[in-house]
């Protein structure tokens, strides 16, 4: 509570003002381009918003008064085009930083840190009401906690094991939707090292306020020592601990998973962890059925798995 | 026998739903008693309940809106304080169980309940006075969508003391709106009264474009229509293209729910991302829905006030246009971060920055009414002013999320929350009060209190800036929306000067009520005796305030925009006529209170899964319909001799008024 006014004004608290990646970056410049652009014309709409009533006021005669003034093509024309202008370099803006920001696009390592660029990559999924994050060239899953390298690009694939959610962490820029049987993509990269704070930002259900996590990024070496870290946890990831995840709790604990399951992300996609028929299979069934024009009732077809 | 419904439905121990139920029940039982001891019952049931005057209706659509406006404000209150009081590492007083139901109720009244039904009710006050028109072109099909409004009013405020209402925000996104998810009653509740009031503003819409295209008076070409009337015609074209969409999505989250059936689920091949899509294309139109007769209020404010034809009316009516078929195409931007790919985003991106031409337009057409105008500072031209500013900024901040990698940071965040609070509070609601304070003396025949409109306006104003301002900060820092507790010192601070400032918004709503009270004790104070107060120009203020129930007592001739100020300049106002006719009027008709009576019994039935009431309801409804059909005592003549005695009574009062 005690907390001096500049504290509270000072930037570093304005995070999307504040951002510690090319991403974010990229949006804060948009967002303060896009304010100045249509700042041109707010302002004066403002200002004559004050003023033409003031000077035009009943009660002073001085003011020219034009009863039957209604109509002006130049002034229309004006008002016409100014806006069009305006909205013209913004849609440029758009089409173009759209495009460059499109939350699929790889995104390039940062020259100074990354010894090979490579991205690494993590698989997402919201639960309710915590986030399970698998790394699976490592092998390694974590649920509530997300470390990377400083300096090198992350490539994440997102679905939901449970309603929509919206993963973000604010400081690196954008958010991206996790939908059941879905799967959306994100590449955020963190340029310096620093814990920030991650969210879902889509209200999901009684336990939201606190489905938060840690973004952790860290120089290289602190990196793999966080690998090894989480490699010597005790748990695994097996499918039966992963149904267990999927009931609901609030303000899960950070858990470390020393292996995963070979299809732990491949069957929560395809809402076939609790060992009904994949949404993939189902899918290539139906369409074989149809190229063989033959009738094989996906109902008629024997559960695939076997819950372990 | 009674479905789901138990005892336990009602939540004994939640503490302050039990108090605000004990109010509504206390307050209604005194009301019913005092309209007992007055012995008000007949005159209530046969002069309003059954009335198919446009104008009774329209009072009663505002009165609906007004109550709403309590209700949903008090779940702001809720919502302000709980989040002040619980982000500092306290939990504050309001559990999400309970949380939520209030920010879905809130966003459910505040659109569906209060803006909604201001609108219709000042559409119906004042189109057909505006168009020389004696009714609207239904007049019972009127009556019947006001009470099917009020109807789903009734069944999302049962919600609060019986059973709970849905804990899933204000469009219920599926799959949490889902039975799997959300397997109490609240959903349900959310769908029928929705589907029940939907029902009645696609009629209401139907009505009102047939008024508009089918019963102007003699003269009055398109590009002769009073601007507030145009916006009433665009947004009822609105209406009837865009509810049937909601009206369907709700159904099939209905079927999902009810029937098994797999829309929108996780499982079975369902597929939420196809409810987003509807609900939105229903949704955002739903915005332009609410604002263009907005725009079309502050048109007639600023052009009495200013003493001036509305400046640019042309263009006025293109750009109105310009919205109506560009609000089609921008629902997407509602969900850039769903990955619908970089083409598209950018396609919905742009299609809304394309609106904002229009508008900017219409915003300009104000400020050059007022330039070389008398602009005289009543309490309706200050809400004009208030909502010129303010709605620009929300402009601004909308146009800026409308560009998708802005609105991968901004969207969902409180920044959002105050985008959209800045259009709706400064352009909805500063034109309800506007167009409140601008035609309640036409409704009721005298002025509303002029300093308490003033006070009113300026709590609301700084009441805003700083409830909003500050949420637009903490959306900049990355807070998201509907959070029910947070630990952050720094965003703490800013939550309470929040809360302080809907306070202020509160003090403002006071002064409303409060001016209503002092308007009413001082009423013969503030008597209209001309019907013209303001020295406007179109034909509502050519008939006496109020007016007579049949409106004109014969058809005016309309030969140019604002008609009745024409008629003012060459002197030829207020002339009484040598003869007059007869009158055509419908009777009144107690059917839509009755059908939307058994309309509210049919939503509960579903929600609590009563069949048999379920069945009886819905037959009952069949039922009355069916019946009024054979009705074949309608309509019927007002006598030429009562018709001279009331327009001979305005005469007097005028001459009266010049001695």
């Amino acid at each position: 509570m005690h907390i001096v006014l500049s504290e509270i004004a000072s930037l570093h608290h304005f995070v999307l003002l504040d951002p510690k990646g090319p991403i974010g970056a990229d949006e804060k410049s948009i967002i303060i381009l896009a304010t100045l652009l249509m700042l041109i014309v707010v302002i004066p709409v403002i200002v004559m918003a004050i003023v033409f009533p003031w000077r035009y006021r009943a009660s002073n005669t001085k003011a020219t008064y034009s009863p039957n003034w209604s109509h002006s093509g130049r002034i229309e024309a004006v008002v016409w085009l100014v806006p069009c202008v305006i909205v013209a370099g913004l849609a440029t803006v758009t089409w173009i930083s759209t495009h460059d920001l499109d939350p699929y696009k790889p995104i390039a390592p940062t020259v100074a840190t990354a010894a090979n660029g490579k991205p690494i990559e993590v698989q997402v999924v919201s639960l309710d009401w915590k986030w399970l994050f698998i790394y699976p060239s490592l092998n390694i899953a974590t649920v509530n906690e997300l470390a990377f390298p400083a300096g090198t690009p992350v490539h994440f694939s997102l679905t939901s094991g449970t309603v929509m959610n919206s993963f973000f962490i604010p400081q690196l820029g954008s958010q991206i939707y996790t939908m059941a049987g879905m799967q959306t993509q994100l590449s955020l990269l963190a340029s310096e090292p620093g814990n920030y704070r991650g969210i879902s930002a889509n209200y999901s259900g009684g336990g939201f306020s606190d489905m938060t996590f840690q973004a952790r990024a860290m120089t290289d070496s602190d990196y793999a020592a966080w690998v090894q870290k989480v490699r010597a946890s005790q748990q695994t990831l097996t499918p039966a601990v992963y149904r267990n995840l999927e009931q609901p709790t609030e303000n899960a604990p950070v858990t470390y998973y020393s292996a995963v399951g070979p299809n732990v992300f491949h069957d929560a996609l395809n809402k076939c962890a609790d060992g009904a028929m994949c949404t993939d299979d189902a899918m290539k069934l139906s369409m074989a059925s149809d190229a063989l024009g033959t009738n094989v009732g996906l109902c008629s077809v024997p559960q695939k798995k076997v819950i372990d | 026998m009674f479905g789901k419904l138990t005892l336990d439905a009602i939540p004994y121990n939640v503490p302050i739903v039990m108090a605000a139920v004990g109010g509504i029940i206390v307050g209604g039982i005194v009301l019913f008693a005092l309209i007992t001891y007055f012995r008000l019952w007949g005159y209530l049931w046969t002069e309003w309940l059954t009335s198919i005057d446009h104008k009774r209706i329209g009072v009663m659509y505002i009165l609906l809106a007004m109550v709403m406006l309590l209700r949903g404000f008090s779940d702001a209150l809720m919502m302000r304080s709980q989040q002040a009081l619980a982000s500092d590492g306290g939990a504050g007083y309001l559990p999400p169980e309970h949380y939520d139901q209030v920010f879905t109720a809130h966003g459910v009244i505040m659109i569906f309940f209060m803006a909604m039904p201001f609108i219709v009710g000042l559409m119906n006050l004042v189109v057909p006075l505006q168009i020389g028109a004696r009714d609207v072109a239904f007049p019972y099909l009127n009556n019947m969508s006001f009470w099917l409004t009020a109807s789903g009013a009734l069944l999302v405020n049962i919600a609060l003391g019986v059973g709970n209402f849905a804990r899933t925000g204000w469009l219920a996104y599926p799959p949490l709106s889902e039975l799997h998810f959300s397997p109490d009653v609240g959903v349900d509740y959310y769908i029928w009264s929705l589907q029940i009031a939907g029902i009645g503003t696609l009629t209401a819409g139907i009505n009102m474009i047939v008024t508009i295209l089918k019963m102007r008076a003699p003269g009055m070409t398109m590009m002769r229509v009073p601007i507030f009337t145009w916006t009433a015609l665009c947004t009822n074209m609105l209406i009837v293209a865009a509810f049937p969409i909601l009206t369907a999505t709700l159904g099939m989250l209905s079927l999902d729910r009810y029937l098994g059936m797999h829309f929108f689920t996780n499982d079975g091949g369902g597929n939420a991302m196809m409810y987003v899509n509807l609900i939105w294309a229903w949704g955002h139109p739903e915005v332009y829905i609410l604002i263009l007769p907005c725009f079309g209020v502050f048109s007639e404010v600023t052009a009495t006030f200013s003493e001036k034809p509305l400046f640019g009316y042309t263009s006025m009516v293109y750009a109105t246009i310009c919205i109506t078929v560009l609000s089609f195409v921008v629902w997407l931007h509602h969900f850039f971060t769903m990955g619908s790919g970089a083409n598209v985003n950018a396609f919905f991106g742009i299609t809304t920055m394309i609106i904002s031409i229009p508008t900017g337009v219409k915003i300009f057409n104000w400020l050059f009414t007022m330039y070389r105008g008398r602009v005289r500072f009543e309490a309706p031209i200050l809400w004009v002013i208030g909502f010129i500013i303010t709605f620009t900024i929300g402009g601004m901040t909308g146009v800026l999320m409308a560009v998708p990698p802005a609105d991968f940071v901004l969207h969902n965040s409180l920044f959002l929350i105050a985008h959209f609070h800045n259009v709706i509070i400064g352009g909805v609601v500063f034109a309800c009060m506007a167009g409140f304070t601008y035609w309640f003396p036409k409704a009721f025949g005298f002025r509303l209190e002029p300093r308490l409109g003033k006070v009113s306006f300026w709590c609301w104003l700084v009441g805003f800036y700083m409830a909003f301002m500050p949420l637009y900060a903490l959306g900049l820092m990355g807070m998201t929306r509907r959070l029910n507790h947070v630990d952050n010192p720094v965003w703490h601070i800013y939550l309470i000067v929040a809360m302080v400032g809907a306070f202020i918004i509160l003090c403002g709503i006071g002064a409303q009520i409060l001016q209503i009270a002092v308007s009413i004790y001082y009423r013969e104070a503030l008597r209209d005796v001309t019907g013209d107060p303001w020295n406007a120009r179109t034909l509502e203020w050519s008939v006496a305030s109020p007016p007579p129930f049949y409106n004109f007592a014969q058809t005016p001739v309309v030969h140019g925009l604002d008609p009745y100020w024409e008629e003012k300049q060459k002197g030829v106002d207020h002339k009484p006529l040598p003869v007059y006719r007869r009158i055509h009027m419908p009777h009144n008709t107690g059917t839509g209170f009755i059908i939307s009576g058994f309309a509210s019994a049919l939503g509960f039935a579903l929600i609590w899964h009563i069949w048999w009431l379920a069945i009886g309801a819905f037959a009952a409804v069949i039922v009355a319909a069916i019946v009024h059909s054979f009705n074949e005592h309608r309509e019927y003549y007002v006598p030429s001799e009562q018709v001279a005695a009331t327009e001979g009574q305005y005469f007097k009062q005028l001459a009266s008024q010049e001695a």
